[in-house]
């Protein structure tokens, strides 16, 4: 990978960890309401995904979907005023963090129902095929959806279809408080196998590796629509959600994950690759710059009207 | 004009929006080779082809759920569920997803998707093929809930649920497949109906019986039947349940003065009771004897004859009930 391409995606990594470190201030000063899932230590997955997609291509998501959302390139005051719960969010204020959306960008939104977004992504890539413009969808999922019925049916029909849709498994090897191995009396790579379909599992904290990966499933979709697996093995640093005290889980696991942080892997890669010193201070400040920007706008931002509580429950009548 | 029955006025309106509009297509399970169980999907698959009728596998939740990832993708799907018991496994698609996306996604885009789905009884098919759900339906905000009575409004309701930007579902009846009306030939005379209007199908004085469905004929018949006895009934059909037409029905109250609602759904916190309720407090002033309803009573529809026949809704219940408000 070029040292540009490299370091644009190690800037769109941070970007994702240094919006949700301020999200989790700002959830710890009482300013976000609701529940707050972060990627933190997931980033390199969406960033490496998107890379291979355009703003045309769609993808849905789940609750803990803040990654994905930016990755997609979204407004950044938007994002964040939508988790305040300000007027100016991105979906007005009623969605909040679980239901981020920006269909202007082929995002469809995070969801609170996990394996909701399998089916959905699944009829989006079924239209992008009717539409032969050689788009595709991707949908994120977490290992905990790998037992949602809804999740088989989606396999078995994108495959009796050849939709062109990437699912992608973002295995953290964590489903609330239960570890996977108590949830699956299988694994993705065998249902791939079942279902005949095209399968890679990547460590999903690299980010040359995801985005090497996404780039060789999605290319030969766009003209030979077929569906393809995107197994990430990646890491939950923080709770299930803030506030979540993880007492369920082992130091040592815990003590690993430093060495495993896509954000230090990715700087690590860029030094490597040559990156002058200051190149990665310089990302830093400006991503900085960008979030402190974008969150001071949202917090400064209105509260939604609640004269407006009907608005939007149906599209209004063409007068 | 042309008689039809009603099942070819659902196959009617699906053909014409097709011819209409490219980004319309079919989604379900034997709605292509096999034309739908109950044919209402006959012939289309040879007109439009594979990539507008997709038959599914056994895949309730997807079918829905991929209807709704299609709508907010520039496609208008119209999906269709076999029997309306099993919309029990499209819940979260229908429930979660599509008539929320808008509104939780602050108004951004719509999901114009349709599902057609047969309620009712009739047919001896028993306590999983049977159900009338549709107030399941009607009590979810941003979803809309039609239900057509006869084979013109079977055509027209469906064609205005395609055009709708919105998720609406189409509670069609099996009882009333076969059922005969008229349709005009030439396809620019066919008319779509306005959904959230109802339509007053016998004028009356004395009182108003508000029904939907398969209910609409027997409330037909009651009224006939009290016409002899000089008692003068006023029947409306409401045609759309979700959003309903409330103004309709307080102006007939305002005329009569007592209110039937009857359906086959079983009674108990049907839709009957959101109207009886709504016109208790709106309506107070005009009424001068209690909202009676008619519905199934409070047990799973039942299979053998002489029990399903007992079950349903009727004439005679209906006629009942209107001279218990009348007393
Ligand atoms: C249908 C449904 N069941 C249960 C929940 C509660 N829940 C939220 S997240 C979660 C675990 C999901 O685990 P996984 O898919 O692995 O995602 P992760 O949190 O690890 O990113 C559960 C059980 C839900 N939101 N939706
Ligand atoms: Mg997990």
């Amino acid at each position: 990978m070029k040292l540009t391409e490299l370091a644009d995606l190690y800037r769109r990594m941070l970007l994702i960890r240094r919006a949700e470190e301020r999200l989790q201030k700002l959830f710890a000063d009482g300013q976000v309401p609701g529940f707050l899932h972060l990627s933190i230590g997931q980033e390199a997955v969406p960033v490496g995904v998107s890379s291979a997609l355009s703003d045309r291509d769609t993808v849905s998501s789940n609750h803990r979907g803040h990654g994905h959302t930016l990755a997609k390139g979204v407004d950044l005051t938007g994002f964040f005023a939508e988790i305040l719960g300000k007027a100016t969010g991105l979906c007005k204020g009623r969605g909040g963090s679980m239901h981020v959306a920006d269909l202007s960008k082929g995002m469809l939104g995070a969801n609170g129902i996990v394996g909701a977004g399998l089916p959905i992504t699944t009829g989006s890539a079924l239209a992008h095929k009717m539409q032969r413009q050689g788009h595709v969808a991707a949908v994120y999922f977490g290992d905990g959806a790998l037992a949602e019925g809804v999740l088989h049916e989606c396999l078995n029909i994108a495959k009796l279809w050849s939709l062109p849709i990437l699912f992608v498994c973002e295995n953290n090897g964590w489903s609330e408080f239960s570890p996977t191995d108590r949830q699956l009396a299988t694994n993705l790579e065998k249902l791939g196998k079942a279902f005949a379909m095209k399968y890679r599992s990547v460590d999903g904290n690299v980010i040359a590796d995801v985005a090497a990966a996404a780039g060789k499933l999605v290319g030969p979709m766009r003209r030979y629509p077929a569906p393809a697996i995107l197994e990430c093995r990646t890491t939950r640093v923080r709770g299930h959600y803030e506030g979540d005290r993880q007492d369920y889980r082992d130091a040592g696991e815990i003590a690993a994950l430093e060495a495993r942080d896509p954000i230090r892997l990715a700087a690590e890669a860029l030094a490597e690759a040559g990156a002058a010193p200051d190149l990665i201070a310089g990302i830093a400040a400006e991503v900085d710059a960008e979030i402190e920007a974008a969150a001071e706008a949202a917090l400064a931002a209105p509260l939604p009207k609640s004269a407006d509580i009907l608005a939007d429950v149906y599209t209004p009548a063409e007068v | 004009m042309t008689e039809i029955r009603y099942i070819k006025a659902v196959n009617q309106a699906l053909w014409d929006a097709m011819e209409a509009d490219p980004s319309v297509f079919l989604i379900g399970e034997d709605i292509g080779a096999a034309g739908g169980s109950f044919k209402a999907t006959r012939d289309l698959l040879d007109r439009f082809g594979p990539e507008r009728v997709y038959d599914t596998p056994i895949s309730e939740a997807a079918i829905a759920g991929m209807a709704v990832g299609a709508a907010l993708t520039g496609m208008r799907p119209v999906a269709e569920i076999m029997f309306m018991d099993f919309t029990t496994l499209t819940m979260d698609m229908l429930v979660n997803q599509a008539a929320k996306a808008r509104s939780m996604f602050g108004g951004q885009g719509s999901v114009p998707m349709v599902l057609r789905t047969p309620h009712g009884g009739g047919l001896n098919a028993g306590p999983q093929h049977s159900q009338c759900l549709e107030a399941w339906f009607a009590h979810v905000p941003g979803l809309k809930v039609v239900c057509p009575a006869n084979p013109a409004d079977a055509y027209g309701l469906l064609r205005a649920a395609i055009d709708d930007p919105d998720p609406v579902i189409v509670v069609e009846n099996k009882a009333l497949y076969a059922m005969k009306g008229d349709l005009p030939d030439a396809p620019e005379a066919r008319e779509r109906i306005e959904i959230g209007k109802g339509r007053i199908v016998r004028p009356g004085h004395d009182a108003t019986v508000v029904a939907y469905g398969a209910a609409v004929t027997m409330a037909e018949a009651a009224a006939a039947n009290l016409a002899g006895e000089g008692i003068d009934v006023e029947v409306i059909d409401l045609r759309s349940l979700q959003p309903w037409d409330e103004g309709l029905v307080l102006e007939s109250l305002s005329r009569t003065h007592n209110l039937v609602v009857a359906h086959e759904a079983v009674e108990a916190f049907g839709i009957g009771a959101e109207i009886a309720a709504r016109m208790a407090d709106i309506g107070f002033d005009e009424l001068d004897g209690p909202i009676t309803r008619v519905g199934a009573p409070f047990a799973p529809s039942p299979f053998g004859k002489t029990l399903e026949d007992a079950y349903r809704p009727n004439a005679e219940r209906i006629e009942a009930a209107l001279r218990r408000t009348l007393a």
